[in-house]
């Protein structure tokens, strides 16, 4: 089947597609290294990628269910993420960085929904978004220490 | 102390390849491997221990795209091992790439290369395959001395001598001492003797075993994998598949995770057949399923221990039995079970009088076992830990006093590790610092909630090595560039760990360089100088020496091109950093030199250095738990976990922060959610990450770190290591927790809820 969809803000029209390819494979064939793959079962969060700005598991939605709608990966929120990330790298929390894209995607959704949530907001947030490496307390902290920097930023305007 | 002064040792630098992960750069291998690669698959056994009687692949050689497909009758009949260590490996040659004996649920019966996945699916599906199924060693107690031997061939093959019988279905056995124990025992005011369970637990980590080949331009074998011994991978390629190692290449991108999984070849052989077979580029990648059925977890083990101690909390003798499990092959069973015993005994070195430790290792049909994380500390220590925790209890001493009165001091000599010393050791200071960050005090009595809910705290000590003392080998090439600048060349394998970058950072500190001024790459058979590769806690420490040395000697190489430079004697300048000064002040950058270094010139600017260790200093910890459980449910929540740890030097106290969380929080998930268990016919149940239960970020509580230095005379900057230890004292501490909220101890993990609230105290 032929799939049309919206891929990081480009149009993307792609022949011959097997009915039975999930969205991941099909980001993956499109040059997307970012979307990662840690259980083909729905339980690690790391195939996360936006489907109409809504986080999505890849991994377990078709890629015929995307066609005609808009799909973001990591690739098309460079700008969005880099705000962030170096605050996750300055606690060391990236590690192996294989979780990191479906952490970033989610929380990227997380501050788009919720600018200014608590530890426990987060944590609930993001508890679909396993990491073996990092305890996840730096990630945490690195998500802390972004919203501290940005908040003391807007109170302090002039400084 | 001979403490230099640092710049960036000690400090918090950012690792090199941070922004390239968290920005979801292509860094992996199925980012980086060409596009185009037959894609491999395995047939695997649906059998616990079984004969291939026929094999027919005629039908499924028919699905279009399937390109070949080979069975035991087409692979070298060499056998060797897959495990990732020093030659002679201890671990016993005993697989072949397919055997014709299938050895439990996953062994792999056939290799299908395809091109694509769909037709590599549909042929595997197609192959007829018919078995002899036979009688399986399922019970790991069992196993000794078993009718039914899972490794029957005559070809067995142990280049070691550690007490192994295929006849017998051992891989290994052994005996050490010091003293007499039974002598001592005997003598004691209270004998405690308990058996600790703890099972084949899966490293999962987020990158399942892939890996990629193909021919490079010299029609050599190129081996671009996810592992964490590109060397060793190298050797094993050779053997397994009978061609020279100089016909190999092996290197490794970024690594997504390996804790140990990826010490062992799981998934290489493979695609290398298939592209010495078709001359074409292969690919394999494990689905989650493999790596969780047919991987290389912890070695499950049943620890005895008995315990000797005086009524006012001596304790005097410990004898240590330890049965572990290999599975179905030998990989790392000579090895894990030794450190069972000697990571956890000299912990109490400061009062024992006598030891035992005996130990087998057997054959199981089970999935082979392998390398995690601590490496058969972790399951020593959870029995010796509990042990020490349930003396407390009977004696009404608190545990953390009675720890003071028995561990191991900087200065003891260790009789169970090997007489090494203890140069280096805060593990006091650590006990101290952490009652006073978790205050202990408060914590440790139990508290009812008053809603059904019992808060209660427990505490464990740990100990792990620095490198194998002894074997480990590590190398380091430094080389000066044209701006003064430096590229660092290493065959360790940063994993996710950070190793480049404190590696770098050790580099800037010795060379006197910014550390943005050293790029690091790793690692590459062809490239790297040797290096027994990243496990057994041995990059910081023998890398890092080898580091050391490396810049030391290219300092020199450096002053003699800029003594050239500056007509003078190569003794009489000074290695400024930037520049190297002569005695009468004039200086050649080393811009300069770099440049010289390049014209008419026989000094190299570039140098190689090798270290090796005769020891191998431990880091020591202490962990502490506080818990919540639910009398009703049998629901444990983490609440707070502090530790502090003594790594000697933290390189970089971010990332070795951040190492020591991320062990915490996977003994967390040992200890309670992480389960192993297999169906009649053995085949495993939690195959998936939806049966597998890895800790999410709701279960690990919070995670509460500090360091206690000192300082290892013999490691680079005074390190020792921290990448494993941190892994151990989950278990026991929560455990401990876990027995003053309902007064049941729980000897066997998990502890699910299920277990707990169907807990029955002990009648000892
Ligand atoms: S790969 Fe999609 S959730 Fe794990
Ligand atoms: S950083 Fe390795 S899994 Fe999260």
């Amino acid at each position: 089947m032929e799939i049309k969809l919206q891929l990081n803000g480009r149009a993307v029209r792609v022949p011959d597609v097997d009915p039975d390819t999930t969205l991941y494979d099909f980001l993956r064939a499109q040059g997307c290294a970012s979307v990662k793959c840690g259980c083909e079962t729905s339980n690690c969060g790391l195939c996360t990628v936006f489907l109409d700005d809504v986080p999505v598991l890849s991994c377990s939605m078709l890629a015929a269910r995307a066609a005609g709608h808009k799909v973001t990966t990591l690739e098309g929120l460079q700008a969005e993420a880099e705000e962030f990330v170096g605050f996750i790298a300055d606690q060391g929390a990236d590690q192996c960085g294989f979780c990191n894209p479906g952490f970033v995607m989610n929380t990227i959704a997380l501050l788009r929904e919720n600018p200014d949530p608590t530890d426990e907001e987060i944590k609930a947030y993001l508890s679909g978004n396993l990491c073996r490496c990092s305890g996840y307390e730096g990630q945490l902290r690195g998500i802390r220490r972004f919203l501290d920097s940005r908040n003391s930023r807007k109170e302090v305007p002039h400084a | 102390m001979p403490e230099k002064t640092t710049k960036y040792v000690g400090k918090a630098v950012r690792k090199k390849d941070s922004l390239q992960l968290l920005l979801g750069k292509p860094v992996y291998t199925s980012d980086v491997a060409p596009k185009g690669a037959l894609v491999v698959q395995l047939l695997r056994s649906p059998h616990a221990n079984a004969i291939v009687k026929t094999i027919d692949t005629t039908i499924a050689r028919k699905v279009p795209g399937v390109v070949d497909i080979y069975t035991w009758q087409d692979v070298p009949n060499q056998r060797y091992t897959n495990a990732g260590q020093t030659y002679p490996e201890p671990s016993p040659y005993d697989r072949l790439i397919l055997d014709r004996h299938l050895r439990f649920v996953g062994d792999p019966v056939a290799i299908i290369a395809a091109e694509n996945e769909k037709a590599a699916h549909k042929a595997k599906k197609l192959i007829k395959v018919e078995y002899e199924v036979l009688d399986a060693v399922l019970d790991f107690r069992t196993a000794k001395d078993n009718p039914t031997l899972v490794h029957p061939e005559e070809d067995w093959l142990p280049l070691c001598d550690v007490g192994g019988d295929n006849h017998r279905n051992l891989v290994a056995s052994g005996e050490e001492k010091d003293g007499d124990v039974e002598d001592v025992l005997a003598g004691c005011d209270i004998v405690l003797d308990h058996t600790y369970h703890t099972r084949a637990v899966n490293q999962a980590m987020m990158e399942t075993f892939r890996t990629y080949t193909d021919l490079d331009r010299y029609g050599r074998l190129h081996v671009l994998s996810s592992t964490q011994i590109v060397f060793h991978c190298r050797r094993i390629l050779s053997r397994a598949l009978g061609i020279p190692k100089s016909r190999i290449r092996v290197e490794k991108p970024r690594i997504g995770g390996g804790f140990g999984a990826k010490q062992t070849s799981v998934s290489e052989v493979y695609p290398a057949f298939v592209t010495m077979k078709t001359g074409r580029p292969a690919m394999i990648v494990y689905t989650r399923e493999e790596s969780q059925i047919a991987g290389s977890p912890r070695h499950e083990m049943e620890v005895r221990v008995r315990l000797g101690a005086d009524k006012d909390g001596r304790i005097r003798a410990l004898d240590l039995y330890t049965l572990s499990n290999s599975g179905a092959y030998g990989e790392h069973g000579p090895t894990t079970v030794g450190l069972s015993g000697h990571k956890s005994i000299p912990l109490y070195t400061g009062s024992l009088e006598a030891f035992r430790f005996r130990y087998d290792v057997v054959y199981t049909n089970l999935q082979a076992a392998g390398a995690y994380r601590g490496y058969g500390a972790t399951q020593g220590i959870f029995a010796v830990e509990s042990i020490v925790n349930e003396l407390a209890e009977k004696l009404h001493i608190d545990p953390t006093e009675l720890r003071d009165r028995n561990m191991v001091r900087q200065g003891m000599t260790m009789p169970a590790y090997y007489n090494e010393p203890a140069n280096a050791c805060a593990l006091d200071r650590c006990m101290a610092r952490c009652r006073e960050i978790f205050d202990w005090e408060h914590r440790y009595p139990v508290r009812d909630m008053g809603n059904g809910k019992v808060r209660a705290a427990g505490v464990a000590m740990a100990m792990q090595g620095s490198g194998i003392s002894g074997v480990d080998v590590g190398s380091a090439t430094i080389k000066l560039s044209e701006d003064g600048t430096y590229n660092l060349v290493i065959g360790a394998a940063d994993m996710g760990t950070g190793c480049d970058t404190i590696l770098a950072q050790m580099a800037a500190d010795c060379l006197d360089c910014p550390v943005e001024d050293v790029a690091v790459f790793s690692a590459d058979t062809d490239v790297s100088p040797y290096d027994s590769g990243s496990y057994a806690s041995s990059t910081t420490y023998v890398t890092g020496k080898a580091v050391e040395k490396a810049c030391t000697e290219l300092i020199d190489h450096i002053c003699t091109i800029g003594a050239e430079l500056l007509g003078c004697d190569a003794a009489g300048v000074t290695f400024e950093g930037d520049c190297v000064r002569a005695a009468d002040g004039r200086t050649a950058s080393l811009t300069d030199i770099a440049y010289k270094a390049q014209v008419s010139n026989n000094c190299a600017a570039e140098v190689t250095a090798t270290h090796s260790s005769p020891i191998s200093p431990p880091p020591f910890m202490v962990g502490m738990a506080e818990i919540e459980l639910d009398k009703l449910t049998g629901e444990v929540r983490v609440l707070e976990y502090d530790a502090v740890v003594d790594c000697g030097t933290p390189v970089n106290p971010a990332l070795a922060r951040v190492q020591t969380e991320g062990g915490i929080a996977q003994g967390i998930g040992m200890t309670l959610t992480e389960n192993v268990t297999y169906n009649a016919a053995g085949k495993p149940i939690e195959s998936s990450f939806m049966q597998y239960k890895v800790p999410t970020r709701l279960d690990v509580g919070h995670l509460h770190v500090e360091f206690e230095s000192s300082y290892e005379p013999t490691g680079p900057f005074g390190a020792k290591s921290i990448g494993e230890i941190v892994i151990n004292t989950p278990a026991p501490a929560i455990a401990h927790a876990i027995m003053r909220a309902t007064g049941v101890w729980h000897r066997e993990l998990p502890i699910t809820p299920e277990v707990i609230a169907m807990g029955e105290p002990d009648q000892a």
